[in-house]
C-alpha cells in the first residue's frame, strides 16, 4: 500500500513538473493553446459559410462545430509537446537520474502522461470557455461538457503515450519535434474540421476509418446536439485502442532504453 | 555598394545554403508544413466551391497562392529563429565585431531567406499541379515567385526584429504565429464576401490581402495590372516598415 502511495506521489510530482515546465516555456504552450485558438478563429471566420452547404449537419454556428476540432488539435499537440519535453529530459540526463532513483520506471512515463492529461483538461476548459464567450453553447449542458472534457483529457493522455514512446526510443527532441507536421496530416484525415460527407476523396474515405474521427465525434456530439451513448462509447473504445497501442510502444521503448542505455 | 559588402552578403547567403546541404532535414519542416496544409485544407474544405458566389470551381487553384505565401512566411520566420540561435550561441557577437556594416549583415540574412523560400514554393506548386490546380501561365508563375521572395523578406525582417529584441529561441512562436495570422487573415479560405463579418473587416485592411489576390489572379484567370500593382505596393509598404524595424534592431544590438 505504501509502495502504491509512493508511486502516486512520484506520478503527481512529475505531472506537476510537466505542467509547470509547459507554462514556463512559450515554445511548449504555444502549440497547445495559441496555434489552435488562432486556427479556430481563422477557420471559423474563413469557412463559416460552410454551414450553408447542403448536407451540413444542423448546428448553431460553424464555431460550435469547430470547437471539437480545436480541442482535438490541442490534445494532439499536447501529446507531441509532452514527447518533446521527455526527449529533452533524456538529452539533459534528467531521466537517467530518475532511472537511478528507487522508484518504479513506469511512474516516470506515467508522470509525464498525467501532465499531458492536465494540459488536455486545460485545453478542453479553454475552448469550452471560448465557445461560451463567442456564442457557441454546449447543447448537452453540464453532462455534455463533462463528457467533452473527459474525452479530451484521456485523449491527450493516450496520444501523449505515442509521443513518449517515440521520445524513449529515440531520445532526441528534434525527432519528436519532426512529428509536428504529421499531427496535422492525421487531423486533416479525420472529421476534426469538416463533416465526413462533405469532405473530398480520398480524405473522406480515410476519415471514415480514422480512430481520431471517433474521438472527435464523441467530443462534438455533446456540444452540437447532446450526449449520445453510441458516440461516447465509440470514442471511449477509440481512446482505449490508442492507449493500448501507445502503452505497448512505450513499454517496448522503455525496455529497450533500459537494456541498451540509449 | 562596394565589392566587400557584396562579398559579405554572398558569404551569409552561402552559410544559409551550406546549412541546407549539410543538414538536409533543416528544409523539411518548411516544405512539409505548407504542403500538408495545402493538401489537408483542399481535402477538407474542397466543397466550399459549391457555395453561391464562390467564383471558382477548383479549390486547389484558389488555395495554392495562400500555401506558397505561407511557405514564404515560415521560411522568413525560421530566419529569425536561426538568428536567435546564433545570438544564444555567440555567433552574432563575432559578426558584430567584424568591420561589416549592420545593414549588410541584415541584407545577407534577408536575401538568404528570399532564396530559401523558393524551395517550399516549388514543392507546393508541384503538388498543387499534381492534384489539378490550374497552370497560371509563365507570367503568373514569375509573379508568384517574385511575391514569394518579397513575402519571405518581409517575414525575415519581422522575425529578425523579434529575435534582436528577445534574443532567445523562445520567441519562435511569436515569429511563426505573427506570420500565420497575417497570411491567413486574408481571403485565404474564401472570397471576401463569403467571410464572416469580423474576418471580412480584418481582411479588408490586411496588407497581405492584395498580395494573396495578386498571386491568385493567374491561378483563377488572367494577370491584370490593377491586382498586380496593388499587391506590389502592399508588399513594398510592408517591406519598408519591417526593414526599418529590423535595421533599428541591428543598429541597437551590442556584442
Amino acid at each position: 500500500m505504501s509502495g502504491l502511495r509512493a508511486n502516486l506521489r512520484v506520478v503527481g510530482a512529475l505531472g506537476m513538473r510537466s505542467v509547470r515546465q509547459t507554462f514556463r516555456r512559450p515554445q511548449l504552450i504555444a502549440p497547445i493553446v495559441i496555434f489552435p485558438t488562432l486556427l479556430l478563429a481563422i477557420q471559423t471566420g474563413g469557412a463559416g459559410s460552410a454551414v450553408e452547404l447542403p448536407g451540413f449537419p444542423p448546428v448553431d454556428s460553424f464555431l460550435q462545430f469547430m470547437l471539437a476540432g480545436a480541442m482535438m488539435q490541442s490534445l494532439m499537440l499536447a501529446g507531441n509537446s509532452g514527447g518533446i519535453a521527455l526527449a529533452v529530459d533524456i538529452e539533459m540526463g534528467f531521466t537517467d537520474r530518475l532511472f537511478a532513483a528507487p522508484i518504479s520506471r513506469f511512474t516516470i512515463v506515467l508522470g509525464r502522461l498525467v501532465g499531458t492529461a492536465a494540459l488536455g483538461l486545460f485545453a478542453a476548459l479553454w475552448f469550452l470557455a471560448i465557445g461560451l464567450v463567442f456564442g457557441a453553447p454546449v447543447e448537452g449542458g453540464v453532462p455534455g461538457a463533462l463528457v467533452a472534457i473527459l474525452l479530451t483529457t484521456i485523449g491527450a493522455m493516450s496520444i501523449g503515450g505515442i509521443g513518449s514512446a517515440i521520445a524513449l526510443r529515440t531520445g532526441q527532441a528534434s525527432i519528436v519535434q519532426g512529428l509536428f507536421p504529421l499531427v496535422f496530416v492525421v487531423l486533416f484525415l479525420s472529421t476534426a474540421f469538416f463533416p465526413e460527407q462533405l469532405m473530398v476523396e480520398p480524405a473522406r474515405s480515410i476519415a471514415a476509418y480514422n480512430p481520431l474521427s471517433f474521438v472527435v465525434e464523441g467530443i462534438r456530439e455533446p456540444i452540437v446536439e447532446g450526449v449520445d451513448a453510441g458516440d461516447t462509447l465509440a470514442a471511449l473504445a477509440a481512446v482505449a485502442a490508442i492507449s493500448a497501442f501507445s502503452l505497448l510502444l512505450s513499454a517496448r521503448a522503455l525496455r529497450h532504453r533500459l537494456r541498451t542505455g540509449g | 555598394m562596394n565589392r566587400r559588402n557584396l562579398a559579405t552578403i554572398a558569404a551569409i547567403v552561402d552559410r544559409s545554403k551550406n546549412e541546407l546541404i549539410r543538414v538536409p532535414g533543416a528544409a523539411i519542416p518548411g516544405v512539409l508544413a505548407p504542403t500538408i496544409f495545402f493538401l489537408g485544407l483542399n481535402g477538407v474544405f474542397g466543397n466550399l466551391t459549391q457555395l453561391t458566389g464562390f467564383g471558382s470551381d477548383s479549390y486547389a487553384s484558389f488555395l495554392v497562392p495562400v500555401s506558397v505565401l505561407q511557405g514564404a512566411g515560415f521560411t522568413g520566420a525560421a530566419t529569425g529563429v536561426n538568428l536567435a540561435r546564433d545570438i544564444e550561441g555567440g555567433w552574432l557577437d563575432r559578426l558584430l565585431v567584424s568591420p561589416a556594416p549592420r545593414w549588410v549583415l541584415l541584407t545577407g540574412m534577408v536575401v538568404a531567406a528570399s532564396l530559401r523560400a523558393f524551395i517550399p514554393a516549388t514543392a507546393v506548386l508541384l503538388v498543387a499541379f499534381a492534384v489539378g490546380a490550374h497552370w497560371p501561365g509563365l507570367d503568373g508563375l514569375l509573379l508568384t515567385y517574385a511575391m514569394v521572395a518579397a513575402t519571405a523578406a518581409v517575414a525575415a525582417c519581422y522575425a529578425i526584429s523579434l529575435a534582436l529584441r528577445y534574443k532567445t529561441q523562445s520567441a519562435a512562436p511569436l515569429m511563426q504565429a505573427g506570420m500565420l495570422a497575417l497570411i491567413l487573415m486574408t481571403t485565404a479560405y474564401a472570397p471576401l464576401r463569403l467571410l464572416e463579418g469580423w474576418l471580412q473587416d480584418v481582411a479588408e485592411v490586411n496588407p497581405m490581402t492584395p498580395v494573396v489576390d495578386a498571386v491568385r489572379q493567374g491561378f483563377l484567370g488572367t494577370i491584370g495590372w490593377t491586382d498586380t500593382w496593388h499587391g506590389v505596393v502592399a508588399l513594398l509598404g510592408m517591406l519598408t516598415v519591417m526593414a526599418v524595424l529590423s535595421l533599428r534592431g541591428m543598429r541597437r544590438i551590442t556584442a
